[in-house]
């Protein structure tokens, strides 16, 4: 059983939802990105999910177009996302997935970049642009390594397609919330709920819900219907007020820690 | 040299190893549905009839093909042809497209489109599309390219769209489309995207290609009646490729030279250009497989040229196999080239080339110089100029005019 299996596992004998958080690798620097994945963990986040940049993400919204580009300014590519895993992971034994887009991984050489992040500790990744089409190949070769290319699904996903998806799936669900990019919403979308229903019907895979989740309310909402909820633009919006200079690093550490813990409690959590 | 029995993409939409459908999860089922629907349209003679109607009627093709005489004298050697597509409403080929793909729009029930723009001619064909055809348009155009194409920002305000400013990135094309496929993914259940270059996921490189090869069809037939023959040459720009794919697919089978020209900026050791062919190597952005120009940890760089609609750092797919089998060649001509062909083209033949195809004309010239008089060179003269006016008095300084 890998770290995923095992974390979901648990959550299910416990009656718990997991809280998966996102963090953008290298922002607002190596070093406190670090920190940041640290704290999450000791906050209660059961799998954090880190980005590795790229300049052009299509399904992110500004909160964490800007927190790539912050990444990019320090010079962060597949090469220190990859040290920042193995750092993260001589400390740390919660799964780790590894969030970006084709490109970056396709340049570096996807057999040797899954290899690589094999070798650092990393147990999926999640690759939004990648369609089940086009992902076949790079999904045997993930599971080659032993990582699960991590699906995801959208409201606008029809049942032939659905199936085609959770044939091949790994690792978790990642159920899109809206038609939409990343970024916080006010309330949980009546269409999630419709998803979630009809990917459980179809899956003995834990069902998460991503995008538009930022509060602890929305989270809880999601409880009857998921194994977990994912949790990306709200956090990384906290360390961009530090990178603004609006909030002390303590602070960030200190808001970031606290909404963990918030989200954590929201859905069944200790 | 000839592409013989060529029938891609195949039916994932890949030529040889470029193209594909490299897209959030959200937009696979809409492109299914727009695939299905753009097959069933090509083969529905009604579709085709009120295509070419309204391309004919509306559009005003078929453009000319001019015997350039002033421009063939001052290059001293092959005849020189122009395939005017200048003369087409709106001032480019780009028409061409948009009316196909707002029909296709409004017979999938689609009451809203979305589009890119970077030198603003798709965003004003678009516009205009949907003006014409009843439908609400929203058009995604970077800052920097708002500020050098002014005029076509205020054409499309008036055919009653909705330009965006985009001012992530570069700010230019390919920031446009970042934020065109973001609306569009948010917006996908009553939203037709309007996509203006023969990139992006499958089927848009092949249907747009469609859409234009009625250039070339066109070109054939005039030099046909015209010469008796096939040109021995025909030269196009290469941003995103889609008037170089119009005119060069129905001559993919014959034994004619095809040369496709990039921007190369302020010169390719520079770093400054959009030479995606030329310096590229394969990647994947906005959607397709296909060359890119990016740097060695995979991110996309800025491309750099002078005209709005060369400056983007990818490429068609179709135009990625097409180098590598050797059918077609691909070379670049600088902004200074360029801007000087602009000039000789004015002077000699009466007509203010786009920026873009302006490039076109400088290799088309350089070509035909060495070339025999007895020899047929067709420039595709994709787009008028007057919206570079005001860019090129800004770089030659009024006075020199």
């Amino acid at each position: 059983m890998n770290r995923i299996e095992a974390m979901f596992a648990a959550k299910r004998e416990k009656g718990e939802r997991a809280l998966i958080t996102y963090t953008m690798g290298g922002d607002p620097d190596l070093s406190l990105s670090l920190k940041i994945i640290k704290t999450l963990a000791e906050a209660g986040a059961d799998l954090i999910e880190i980005g590795l940049p790229f300049s052009d993400p299509l399904a992110d919204g500004p909160v964490i177009q800007k927190a790539g580009q912050r990444a990019l300014s320090n010079g962060v590519g597949p090469e220190e996302i990859l040290e920042l895993v193995a750092a993260a992971r001589r400390e740390l034994d919660l799964p780790l997935v590894i969030m970006t887009y084709l490109n970056p991984v396709f340049s570096f050489g996807v057999e040797k970049f899954f290899q690589r992040a094999a070798a650092a500790g990393a147990d999926g990744l999640i690759i939004p642009d990648l369609p089940v089409e086009e992902g076949e190949e790079v999904a045997e070769k993930a599971a080659a390594f032993g990582l699960d290319l991590i699906p995801l699904v959208a409201p606008t996903t029809g049942p032939k397609r659905l199936e085609k998806i959770l044939r091949q799936a790994r690792g978790f669900v990642y159920c899109v919330s809206v038609t939409g990019v990343t970024g916080m919403r006010e309330r949980l979308p009546e269409e999630a709920v419709e998803l979630l229903q009809r990917v459980r019907a179809t899956t003995h895979l834990p069902v998460c819900l991503g995008f538009g989740i930022s509060r602890p309310e929305q989270a809880r909402e999601a409880v009857p219907y998921c194994d977990g909820v994912i949790v990306g633009s709200a956090l990384v919006k906290i360390v961009e007020d530090y990178a603004q200079g609006s909030i002390s690093r303590e602070n960030m550490l200190k808001l970031l820690a606290e909404r963990t813990t918030a989200l954590k409690k929201a859905l069944g959590g200790a | 040299m000839r592409l013989t029995g060529y029938n891609l993409p195949d039916e994932r939409g890949y030529f040889g190893p470029y193209g594909g459908q490299f897209v959030p999860e959200t937009l696979m089922a809409a492109l299914e549905e727009l695939t299905a629907a753009y097959e069933e349209a090509k083969r529905d003679p009604e579709f085709l009839e009120e295509y070419h109607y309204y391309l004919r009627q509306y559009a005003g093709r078929p453009t000319p093909l001019y015997f350039a005489e002033g421009l063939t004298r001052y290059a001293g050697g092959a005849k020189i042809y122009l395939k005017r597509e200048d003369l087409a409403h709106t001032g480019a080929h780009k028409i061409n497209n948009t009316i196909g793909q707002v029909l296709l729009a409004r017979r999938m029930g689609k009451k809203k489109v979305v589009a890119e723009t970077g030198a603003g001619q798709h965003g004003v064909a678009t516009a205009t599309a949907a003006a014409k055809f009843g439908m609400e348009c929203i058009v995604f155009m970077g800052e920097e390219d708002i500020r050098r194409q002014e005029l076509n920002v205020y054409r499309m305000r008036l055919l009653g769209a909705r330009v965006e400013c985009v001012t992530s990135g570069s700010r230019t094309l390919k920031d446009a489309m970042n934020e065109a496929i973001r609306h569009w993914v948010t917006y996908v259940r009553d939203t037709y995207y309007v996509l203006g270059s023969v990139g992006g996921p499958h089927p848009y490189p092949t249907m747009v290609r469609d859409f234009q090869k009625v250039i070339g069809e066109e070109t054939k037939e005039q030099i046909l009646a015209q010469e008796g023959r096939l040109p021995d040459l025909i030269v196009a720009c290469v941003g995103g490729g889609s008037n170089a794919m119009g005119i060069f697919y129905p001559f993919l089978s014959e034994e004619v030279r095809l040369v496709g020209v990039e921007a190369a900026g302020l010169g390719l050791e520079s770093g400054r250009h959009a030479a995606t062919l030329g310096r590229g190597r394969p990647g994947i952005l906005h959607g397709a497989k296909s060359y890119v120009l990016q740097d060695e940890k995979g991110q996309i760089l800025e491309a750099h040229s002078i005209s709005a609609g060369l400056d983007y750092p990818g490429v068609g797919p179709e135009h990625a196999y097409l180098k590598e089998t050797g059918r077609v060649e691909y070379t670049a001509v600088t902004d200074r080239e360029a801007l000087e062909a602009f000039q000789i083209l004015a002077r000699t033949e009466g007509i203010l080339p786009a920026l873009e195809s302006a490039h076109a004309v400088a290799k088309g010239v350089e070509l035909a110089r060495q070339m025999r008089p007895d020899e047929i060179v067709v420039i595709n003269l994709s787009g008028r100029g007057d919206k570079d006016v005001h860019t090129v008095a800004r770089v030659l300084g009024v006075e020199e005019l």
